[in-house]
């Protein structure tokens, strides 16, 4: 997928010298048309956008996330709402790529042809479906790269060598990678030179392929990580609402001013 | 789809973990493949390690206590007069219930694997109790994961964790009970599966765990069997084995060793938690049809919404109370071997009140569920019918709700 938004997204980053900025955040925190807004804006400063399908019984993260996701599925966000929620920003957005985040049961309850049908015509860049690891992924990642869509592979600290070459083997564009043992938003216990470390062993298999970094990066640790193809930030943006919310400010504005922040330490 | 014989069912999966072609699997983080390719292959090995059994067995019985009792209910088999009706006293085991045989395997496995700290889930407090002592017993380090309402109405069994020195994590996402603490415990192991053996409570999860418990519970049915054989010389003409079902790890357990049978020889029967009367919540997936997803690592019938959000549950026994199911269960359904029905909260407690008037026998609220259904179907069935409950939970931790609801001690 040479020519895909996710490639020219990580290129033009590197052409500024710094690493792209992912951001995730839960699709409808916490309303629908409040989860648009905050993407749009956003997106003008991150390179590419993450969105979340809420789900109710997410093993893989924490806190931070999972409160979005509660307030999400309690103000009615549903499945197709999200492919809405893509078509409208990619309507304003042509160019800027999105990749949806979710559990394989809502896949599988949505069927995987349809749902893949649905993020082809709502012009989804990626996905990433945290428990469909490598090799159980194989079919469903070919059935979306059939469709021109990127399916994002995760590496962690415990993959192995043997499995670290097979699943750089079988990426596309983008590869995870998780920067410690922790569900998300947990606090960074690994030393940044290590993370780096463990990152450049995967650069190394293959060179072409952009690599991020997530789990733990908020303000105070993203700049130590910037040697990466792109960080990734969620947990921090998704506390950032819950904090706005509860002190009844506005949440736009300041998850705006978050992500500015944030793109300021990695220039 | 179809049942294999002379191979134990929880080995009747295909290379990627399934039964049947659909349950099971392990769908979990990148962070968990590798713990669990190094469980699975500890597992492997220490499965076909005779100087393992041999723990495992020497273990079984000076610590657990085996064989649990195998006796005939006279008197309540007079009043129903129909089916003999007969129990499998498993609360009978060390710490009153059928966890300890899950938790002392997986302290051995934690010990073999020389990890010292190991974490579980629990729903109504025995599987958590079971693993703190077993954790007592072998020197770990253990924390119990447990929903704040759980809590609340399991408290005598809380009480006994923190006495054998584990430390409860009290979860509050969700529905506050066993669903949440078992996705909380996961995320924990996320978190430190470098130097914790997680254990979890039954025979659910990523397809490993599901071995490993059902490996440990069929203890159950090998001393059953044994004393069948020497009650009735043989293994009677018409049986019927009724266990409840939540995870379904005692069901499995109690049954094990007559899969081969055919069922109208030997009828398996699961009974769910059918929810208060008039609750539209419920934690019977298996009978009340709910469609397959994925919940924990595994796929199998869960109690769901068309989008894949997980529906909350509602039962007065905290051990059933769980929207999904084994994957071994769903195979069994699937297959036709086993029949699954449920029991309403009311019918529990009415069963509950019964077994105790004319029995000397005191099961919790998960084995009352299956003395309902014993007791519905006896009356019309024969008197050569032989019918065994797995009373496999003692109703000691129930004493609250029991005295809420019956005005008992």
């Amino acid at each position: 997928m040479k020519n895909s938004l996710i490639n020219q997204s990580f290129n033009n980053a590197r052409k500024e010298n710094r690493p792209a900025l992912l951001t995730y955040t839960v699709a409808g925190d916490n309303t629908k048309k409040k989860s648009l807004e905050i993407l749009k804006s956003l997106s003008d400063y991150a390179d590419i956008c993450e969105l979340g399908f809420p789900h109710n019984t997410p093993i893989a993260d924490g806190g931070q996330i999972q409160t979005s996701a509660y307030r999400a599925i309690k103000n009615g966000i549903k499945i197709n709402d999200v492919f809405s929620i893509v078509s409208k920003f990619k309507k304003l957005k042509k160019n800027k790529p999105i990749i949806l985040m979710g559990y394989y049961n809502m896949v599988y309850q949505y069927n995987e042809n349809k749902f893949i049908s649905k993020c082809k015509k709502a012009k989804v860049d990626g996905l990433i479906i945290v428990d469909l690891p490598y090799p159980e992924n194989k079919i469903f990642a070919a059935k979306c790269k059939k469709n021109n869509i990127n399916f994002i592979q995760l590496i962690s600290p415990t993959t192995s060598k043997l499995r670290l070459k097979k699943i750089i083997n079988d990426s596309h564009d983008m590869i995870y990678y998780i920067s410690m043992l922790s569900t998300t938003g947990g606090l960074l216990k690994v030393s940044a030179n290590e993370i780096i470390k463990q990152y450049q062993k995967i650069k190394k298999h293959n060179k072409s392929k952009n690599v991020v970094i997530g789990f733990g990066i908020t303000e105070k640790t993203i700049k130590s990580l910037k040697k990466a193809d792109g960080l990734v930030v969620g947990s921090a943006i998704c506390k950032e609402i819950t904090r706005s919310i509860k002190k009844r400010q506005n949440a736009v504005t300041n998850v705006i001013n978050l992500v500015k922040k944030l793109k300021n330490k990695i220039k | 789809m179809k049942l294999k014989k002379g191979i134990p069912l929880i080995d009747q999966h295909d290379k990627n973990g399934f039964w049947g072609g659909k349950f099971g699997g392990s769908f979990i983080p990148e962070t968990l493949k590798k713990p669990i390719e190094d469980l699975t292959k500890e597992f492997q090995k220490l499965r076909k390690d005779k100087k393992f059994l041999r723990k495992k067995d020497f273990y079984f019985k000076n610590y657990v206590g085996s064989p649990t009792s195998f006796v005939k209910l006279e008197n309540l088999s007079n009043y129903l007069n129909g089916a003999q009706i007969w129990a499998k006293v498993v609360s009978e085991a060390n710490g009153g219930a059928h966890k300890i045989y899950n938790a002392t395997v997986h302290a051995l496995i934690c010990k073999a694997m020389g990890k010292k700290y190991i974490i579980g889930d629990t729903g109504a407090g025995y599987a958590g109790k079971m693993l703190s002592m077993a954790a007592k017993k072998f020197g770990l380090k253990c924390k119990i994961f447990m929903g704040a309402k759980d809590i609340k109405r399991q408290r005598p069994n809380c009480d006994a964790i923190r006495k054998n020195g584990a430390e409860i994590i009290p979860v509050y996402s969700g529905s506050q009970t066993l669903v949440d603490a078992v996705s909380e415990c996961m995320r924990y192991w996320v978190s430190n599966c470098d130097n914790t053996h997680m254990c979890v409570g039954s025979t659910v999860g990523p397809n490993i765990f599901v071995k490993i418990c059902g490996f440990s519970t069929t203890q159950i049915s090998r001393e059953l069997k044994t004393q069948l054989k020497e009650k009735f010389k043989k293994v009677p003409k018409k049986l019927k084995l009724i266990n409840c079902v939540g995870g379904g790890s005692s069901a499995y357990g109690f049954w094990s060793e007559f899969i081969d049978y055919n069922k109208k020889h030997i009828e398996l029967i699961g009974v769910e938690a059918g929810g208060p009367k008039k609750s539209l919540l419920h934690a019977a997936p298996l009978s009340r049809n709910a469609k397959i997803g994925i919940l924990h690592g595994a796929a199998s019938y869960v109690c769901q919404n068309n989008e894949g959000q997980i529906h909350e549950t509602e039962s007065i026994s905290a051990g059933l109370d769980y929207p999904g199911v084994s994957p071994i269960h769903c195979f069994l359904k699937d297959t036709k071997r086993a029949r699954y029905t449920y029991a309403t909260d009311e019918e529990a407690l009415n069963a509950y009140r019964l077994v105790t008037k004319f029995e000397k026998l005191n099961p919790s609220l998960e084995p009352s569920h299956a003395f309902a259904e014993a007791i519905k179907i006896a009356p019309r069935l024969s008197k050569d019918t032989i019918i065994i409950v797995n009373s496999c939970g003692d109703a000691k931790k129930d004493r609250d709700i029991l005295r809420d609801r019956l005005g008992k001690n």
